[in-house]
């Protein structure tokens, strides 16, 4: 059985950049907002610094952690209905 | 004569036509027939109205104006794209309930009075469920009676509500029903509830993610599209402006993606995504201003595309290694790299991801929000919204292509299915990037202007810290593994709760009856030995008695009469 080539997602370093870019990149996304002036409608909200990135953070950490508990009340086996 | 046949009518009838061709004959039928019917419906001109007197009632079978044809246009390509993508499928069962069924649907957009309605709904219901029962296997074929049972009982709310109203003394026409709507109004209130089942509402969603996971390939694809969509029309023309549907809507954002989070079958997560959708265009035709319904319908017409999209990247790898469930893909991109690429367009536009057709229509209704100042309603959909990237954008994609490599190495997807993805991946990126012409369908003139830099900012903002997120939780480990699991959904009750509470009850009233009837029984039984003892052959009626004997007590008898009688 031949050793089948290896691409580039199989190396754990390409992976690890993968993750360094993303962080970076939300690092930048919350630094442009300091690129242009708003005229949000919710004033309160929207003119937080930074606020769609942080909302949208904390909501899916929220989302998923929200949904593991879940998983605790509603997992059944695969079968469970049959 | 043409202008006589409500739009669809080809398609309804063209579905017949494949009991008898086969092979090449029935693939080109089987394209040319959308054709067909869209030149048709081009034919009509905007405005008209064709209405018949049937047993002194005034129906209107065709009706054509902006709002509809927005529908019209959109159902067409629809089926178009599907009819390609399935091209492949040698059942013909499945090609005739899916063409009749695209084309119940496309009738029922144009129905302009509530009858004929009613009879496209139930049309539509009829088709499709064999959509799923073409899986052939047991579970498809619960899932199917459920479905069936379900989207039925819609249309007998809907015909219910009908006739009341009917007999309240109010028409038949399929108009505005939000003006003259209150909660005390029986018939209006089934028909609300009628087009909230087939629209997926909160407590009425189950369906959704039972029926659709158990569909074929392609079928999945079809059911996907057209039922949700007509519901969705059908509140955009009947209760536009209806607060309640706010709420509904919002909650309908909500509550799906926590579900989908935890799902492993993926196409289930997909249709979880789907009701998650459907919530954002609830809200916008709740909120009923000019730029909601355009939301609503722009929302519509896009999401019919890239959850198109999506179910048919999902179809393929289902089709070619035989399941969908993210515990056991993963390093699928290696072998099936178009399908990554066209699964990966459909997850940007839904997360709605700037140059891509969700930005230039998700907007729309948000920014109605926004006007109307409803901040709760705002937060949610926003949190509906990161959501939706989670478990639709990267969820699918990451857990199918990427993620761990599960050693599969199916082949990429079929010609046909390519092709049909990559039109709708195409068409999705040409909306998002020149929204002009889909906005000139809107019922709506519409002045909005989706690119400015703080909606691009702010949205990528969204996204790429939702991203951020995701990489976070995967790399602490806190981001919780795909399982082979069943979660309980609501319909838990009248798949478990109902069953059992029955089983109970009938195994009560089995036992009552069993213990009344041994009761019974028995005291016959004792009757009858009763009787026996004594008419027995052992008993004391029985026993024969000797002659002489008998002649004897006869003499004394006689002998006391003749003795008694002379004293």
């Amino acid at each position: 059985m031949y050793e089948e080539r290896k691409r580039w997602t199989d190396n754990p370093r390409n992976v690890n950049w993968i993750v360094r870019g993303v962080f970076i990149a939300a690092g930048l996304m919350i630094l442009f907002d300091l690129l242009y002036t708003k005229h949000p409608h919710f004033q309160g909200l929207e003119g937080i610094f930074g606020f769609y990135g942080i909302y949208g953070f904390v909501a899916c950490v929220a989302l998923v952690i929200a949904a593991k508990g879940l998983r605790v009340l509603l997992k059944r086996d695969e079968d469970y209905y049959d | 004569m043409i202008e006589f046949l409500p739009p669809g009518t080809l398609l309804v009838l063209g579905a017949l036509l494949f009991i008898f061709l086969k092979g090449k004959a029935g693939k080109v039928a089987l394209l040319v027939l959308p054709v067909l019917s869209f030149l048709h419906l081009l034919s009509f001109e905007m405005g008209y109205l064709m209405q018949i007197s049937l047993f002194g009632y005034e129906l209107t079978p065709i009706r054509i104006d902006k709002l509809s044809m927005v529908w019209g246009v959109i159902f067409h390509g629809a089926a178009f794209l599907c009819a390609l993508y399935s091209i492949h499928v040698k059942d013909r069962v499945q090609h005739i309930s899916a063409v009749m069924y695209v084309g119940s649907a496309i009738g029922a957009v144009f129905a302009g009075d509530l009858i004929t309605l009613f009879v496209y709904w139930e049309l539509t219901a009829a088709t499709s469920v064999f959509l799923i029962w073409a899986s052939r296997n047991e579970k498809a074929y619960n899932a199917g009676m459920r479905y069936l049972i379900i989207q039925v009982f819609s249309g007998v709310l809907l015909l219910a509500g009908v006739i009341i109203r009917v007999s309240h003394g109010l028409g038949l026409e399929f108009n505005l029903i939000t003006d003259t709507f209150n909660w005390s109004d029986t018939g209006s209130l089934l028909i609300l509830f009628s087009f909230g089942i087939k629209a997926a509402f909160p407590l009425l969603h189950m369906w959704l993610g039972d029926a659709y996971p158990e569909g074929t390939v392609t079928g999945t694809l079809f059911l996907s599209i057209f039922t949700t969509k007509l519901a969705i029309y059908a509140l955009a023309r009947g209760f536009a402006g209806l607060d309640i549907l706010i709420w509904i809507g919002a909650i309908m954002a909500m509550f799906p993606i926590f579900f989908a989070v935890i799902e492993n079958d993926l196409r289930r997560v997909l249709a979880y995504s789907l009701n998650n959708q459907l919530g954002f265009m609830v809200v916008g035709i709740g909120i009923g201003t000019g730029l909601a319904l355009n939301g609503a319908a722009a929302h519509a017409f896009a999401n019919i595309l890239f959850e198109g999209l999506l179910f048919m990247a999902m179809g393929a790898v289902m089709f070619r290694v035989g399941h969908c469930n993210g515990s056991d893909l993963g390093g699928l991109w290696k072998t099936m790299p178009w399908t990554t690429v066209f699964c990966c367009v459909g997850a940007a536009s839904i997360s709605a991801f700037p140059l891509f057709s969700g930005f230039v229509t998700k907007s729309l209704i948000m920014t109605a929000v926004a006007e109307q100042h409803a901040t709760v309603i705002w937060l949610m959909l926003l949190f509906a919204s990161a959501g939706v990237f989670h478990h639709a954008g990267i969820k699918i994609p990451f857990f199918a292509f990427f993620s761990h490599d599960s050693g599969l190495r199916p082949k990429e997807a079929p010609m046909n299915m390519l092709i049909t993805m990559g039109i709708t991946a195409g068409i999705c990126l040409f909306i998002g990037m020149v929204p002009g012409p889909l906005y000139s369908l809107l019922p709506f003139p519409v002045e909005y202007v989706p690119y400015t830099t703080a909606h691009v900012i702010n949205q990528l903002q969204l996204l790429i810290l939702s991203a951020a997120a995701f990489t976070f939780l995967k790399v602490t480990h806190i981001y919780p593994p795909e399982l082979r699991s069943t979660n309980l959904d609501f319909d838990w009750t009248y798949r478990k709760a109902l069953p059992a509470l029955v089983g109970m009850g009938t195994r009560f009233v089995s036992s009552t009856h069993q213990a009344f009837i041994g009761m019974a029984t028995n005291g016959l039984k004792a009757v009858s030995r009763g009787v026996f003892k004594l008419h027995g052959p052992e008993g004391v009626f029985a026993r024969t008695w000797n002659t002489g004997a008998i002649v004897t007590w006869v003499v004394i008898g006689l002998g006391a009469y003749l003795l008694i009688y002379f004293f």
